[in-house]
């Protein structure tokens, strides 16, 4: 018995084929797939809202009115709404980020591992709380709890618009969803910063280190510069969560005419809020518009993302990617 | 200004596993001695603890002493953070900080002091660190480009450059040589040549070729087996480690005679 037909066969030309590329092939048909199949779908969305939009933002020309419902022009109708859905989003990264960074760098460097790892995992549990939790949590515990502090801060803040005007009794304000929001977007910015923060080579820690870094040097040296891009993409996400947003805003915002107080009830507005309270009962002009403010969300979260990525190219050269 | 090493009686472990045992060893200043030996007998976890970076990793520690001029660097008053910036040291892989110009590596040491200095005062720093590490010509015209932008054997002396720069009293180099090429070795070898002049160098290599040609002293360690701890072996000038060890361990690992 031989075993030579067994032995693998050694090639004799450089023609031809390996064999194996199938796989390639296989695998590079379905990443063009997937990539086709995602920018049809958002094309075939933009498409759809756009289309539904024109009758608001053009009266004259697709429908039978001259005018819209709710307002003289499409702008002055949504521009409340926008400035809303911005102002609310702005509150909650600005006061989640700075928090999340700070957990996230607790875990991954400051903490002992037996506690680095359950906190670790109750945040990851609590980016899995659906938003409408928040949004009860928020409307019957947080609202109450800021109406003290809202008089405190309309009493010795008031000079400022934000904080002017009659303060609320009942703390269903935009400044509330904004906390709201921060709160729920901490989890989601704080788990992604973790990761990033772990990923920081350890040949650059100890490099800084060495040098005669303490560890707060090390971190400003070595974590942040390497997480620049990290970072911002996982604000980024928390703000296209908050932006979009529909339910911990609807519970609780009473919602109203814009004003640059964020203390007051039946104040301000977001466009999600505004779509979920009115879409059951619009139809024909009052669903233009409600379309046509959900363009302009779509609108404003891919300029954010656009804005996004440009932060995060412009230091590509000293990105640590190469 | 180069300090001399003394460790005694020192015991490393991690956790609680002693990876190095009684080490005894007197390192003169300006000097350059290479530790050799088989991989993990504890020449990186030894080097470590000359300035104390051992213990940045979680459960490892140090027992014992090691005197730098006389003062015990494991005394409970000392911080280890000024211990680091006078004993420098160059990584086995290159690790200039890949977010910073060669120009800010070099003066990383200087930022975390907080050191406020004149641009023309940076630029001297500078240019004689890279000239001290024989980098400056290469990296004259770009020292606002990425230090990860140059060839490994380049990184390694900006590391060096870096090292130096803040003007430490020991440097310590872990198999700098490893992932360079010939040429860039030689390179290096040189620049170590020329830093006994003003520092105390010492250097774990994988290379006794290496050793041969640029140590003064050679300190050998051994393990007695995998899961026992490193020893320290024989220690001598580096001629004598080479050519008439008086261990009979020293002279199977010289001689290529080692199982
Ligand atoms: N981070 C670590 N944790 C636990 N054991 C380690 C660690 N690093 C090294 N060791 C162990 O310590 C011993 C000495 O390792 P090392 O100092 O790296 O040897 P060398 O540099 O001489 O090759 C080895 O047994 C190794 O397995
Ligand atoms: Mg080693």
């Amino acid at each position: 018995m031989t075993d030579t037909a067994t032995e693998p066969s050694r090639r004799t030309s450089l023609k031809g084929s390996r064999g194996g590329e199938a796989g390639d092939r296989v695998f590079s048909g379905l990443a063009l797939t997937a990539g086709i199949v995602i920018l049809l779908v958002l094309a075939f969305v933009a498409v759809f809202l756009l289309i539904e939009s024109l009758p608001a933002l053009w009266p004259e020309a697709f429908s039978d009115q001259d005018t819209i419902e709710s307002a003289d022009t499409f702008w002055q109708y949504v521009w409340p709404l926008m400035a809303g859905t911005l102002i609310a989003s702005i509150i909650a990264i600005l006061l989640a980020t700075p928090v999340a960074v700070g957990i996230a760098l607790y875990i991954s460097h400051y903490a002992p591992r037996s506690i680095a790892t359950p906190v670790g995992y109750v945040i990851d549990l609590l980016a899995a709380i659906p938003s409408v939790v928040f949004g009860a949590w928020g409307m019957t515990v947080l609202a109450g709890a800021m109406v003290p502090i809202y008089a405190w801060l309309n009493e010795y803040l008031g000079w400022i618009p934000l904080f002017g005007g009659t303060p609320t009794t009942t703390g269903r304000t935009l400044l509330t969803s904004g906390v709201v929001l921060a709160v729920m977007i901490l989890p989601i910015i704080t788990s992604l910063c973790r990761e990033i923060f772990l990923q920081t080579p350890k040949l650059h820690e100890e490099a800084a280190l060495a040098l005669g870094a303490t560890r707060w040097e090390m971190v400003k040296m070595t974590v942040f510069p390497f997480a620049r891009a990290g970072i911002v993409s996982s604000i980024m996400l928390g703000l296209g969560r908050a932006l979009g947003e529909t339910m911990a805003v609807t519970l609780v915002l009473s919602p109203g005419i814009f004003s640059w107080s964020l203390i007051q009830s039946g104040r301000n507005a977001t466009i999600p809020s505004e779509i979920a309270l009115n879409f059951p009962e619009a139809f024909g002009m009052r669903q233009s518009e409600l379309i046509a403010a959900g363009l302009m969300l779509f609108i404003i979260t891919l300029a954010v993302n656009m804005v996004a990525r440009w932060i995060v190219s412009r230091h590509k050269e000293f990105s640590g990617a190469n | 200004m180069s300090k001399r090493i003394d460790a005694v009686d020192l015991n490393v472990y991690y956790g609680n596993f002693r990876a190095v045992e009684g080490v005894n060893i007197n390192i003169e200043p300006r000097s350059v001695t290479a530790f050799i030996g088989p991989s993990g007998c504890g020449k990186t976890t030894f080097l470590r603890t000359i300035n104390r970076m051992h213990e940045v990793l979680p459960g490892a520690r140090a027992e014992g002493r090691l005197l730098l001029d006389g003062e015990d660097i494991y005394d409970p008053g000392v911080d280890p953070v000024t211990v680091r910036t006078m004993v420098g040291m160059v990584f086995q892989r290159p690790n200039p900080f890949p977010t910073m110009s060669i120009r800010d590596n070099i003066l990383a040491g200087y930022k975390l002091n907080g050191t406020r200095m004149s641009k023309s005062t940076a630029d001297g720093i500078v240019e004689k660190s890279l000239r001290g590490a024989n980098l400056w010509n290469e990296v004259k015209d770009r020292l606002d480009k990425p230090g990860s932008g140059l060839s490994g054997g380049q990184q390694q002396r900006l590391c060096i450059a870096r090292s130096i720069a803040v003007e430490p009293d020991v440097i310590l180099m872990d198999e700098p040589c490893s992932a360079l090429d010939p040429i860039s070795t030689l390179a290096i070898e040189d620049l170590i040549n020329e830093l006994k002049d003003n520092y105390t160098v010492v250097i774990v290599t994988h290379n006794m070729q290496q050793a041969a040609r640029v140590a003064d002293k050679t300190a050998f360690f051994n393990i007695a087996g995998t899961g026992k701890p490193g020893k320290l072996i024989e220690y001598d000038d580096t001629s004598v480690i080479f050519n008439n060890p008086s261990n009979k361990q020293t002279e199977d690992y010289v001689s290529g005679r080692f199982g």
